[in-house]
């Protein structure tokens, strides 16, 4: 498909928790290979997919330390899937919901990342092709 | 005509309202839809030979096209061989295009 589209997607799940997160990450990796434009509004527990505090750490179960572990971070995922879509000529417009990030404690975030309120999802999407909503239960 | 994907990522015994999914699939596709219904996560236990999906079945018999997340598959172990008639493997590449086309996405 050569014509540039424009997506956008919202999530309200924090990683690590529930399918729906991979799912999402998979769908934007997609999204951002095609080099669609990408709008993602993050809210509730979703705020905690960018933040840059996350460490690694290794499994004492596991028997590994923290560079045989290869413990995912969600804010890595954020961070390359940006540049992927840049690469391909796309964009991602990243935006988390501020309440949600303050009532979290949700201070600091990857490059890229911006703060925003659920009115932003509100004008995404309406100047989108086509918006997702990932719902959580 | 209007084309819908819809989206489901529950199994039907992990929550009831799954199948009520299904049935509004039917019921845009009763009314002159062009329906998908895309099986990803958990929601693509159903697709599994000898499961108990009924409803699914009836959405199959209606017209509703039904495929399943080759990925998620993969996950629980069900291959090709597993799968319920009239299901068809597909890669979530399938949305990304649906949506990009103007398909109305619904996620469940």
């Amino acid at each position: 498909m050569s014509e540039k589209k424009t997506l956008t997607f919202a999530i309200m799940d924090p990683p690590f928790e529930s399918a729906r997160s991979t799912t999402f990450f998979r769908l934007l990796e997609i999204a951002a290979g095609r080099g669609f434009n990408l709008n993602v509004f993050a809210y509730e527990g979703g705020v905690h997919l960018s933040f840059a505090k996350q460490k690694a750490h290794g499994n004492g179960v596991h028997g590994t330390n923290v560079e045989t572990e290869h413990h995912p971070l969600p804010k890595i995922w954020v961070s390359e899937i940006m540049t992927k879509a840049q690469e391909s000529g796309g964009s991602v417009n990243w935006v988390n919901c501020g309440l949600c990030a303050d009532e979290r404690g949700i201070d600091e975030v990857v490059e890229g990342v911006r703060r925003g309120s659920p009115a932003d999802f509100w004008k995404l999407a309406q100047a989108s092709d086509n918006s997702l909503v990932i719902a959580t239960r | 005509m209007s084309r819908y994907l819809l989206i489901s990522s529950r199994d039907p015994f992990e929550c009831g309202d799954t199948r009520n999914f299904y049935r509004m699939a039917i019921g845009l596709k009763t009314s002159g839809g062009d329906v998908t219904l895309f099986l990803v996560q958990n929601g693509v236990f159903p697709a599994r030979i000898g499961a108990e999906n009924w409803r699914l079945r009836e959405a199959i018999g209606a017209g509703v096209r039904v495929l399943a997340d080759e990925f998620s598959l993969r996950e629980r172990a069900v291959d090709g061989a597993l799968l319920a008639d009239g299901i068809k493997r597909a890669s979530l590449e399938l949305i990304v295009d649906e949506m990009a086309a103007g398909t109305k996405t619904i996620w469940h």
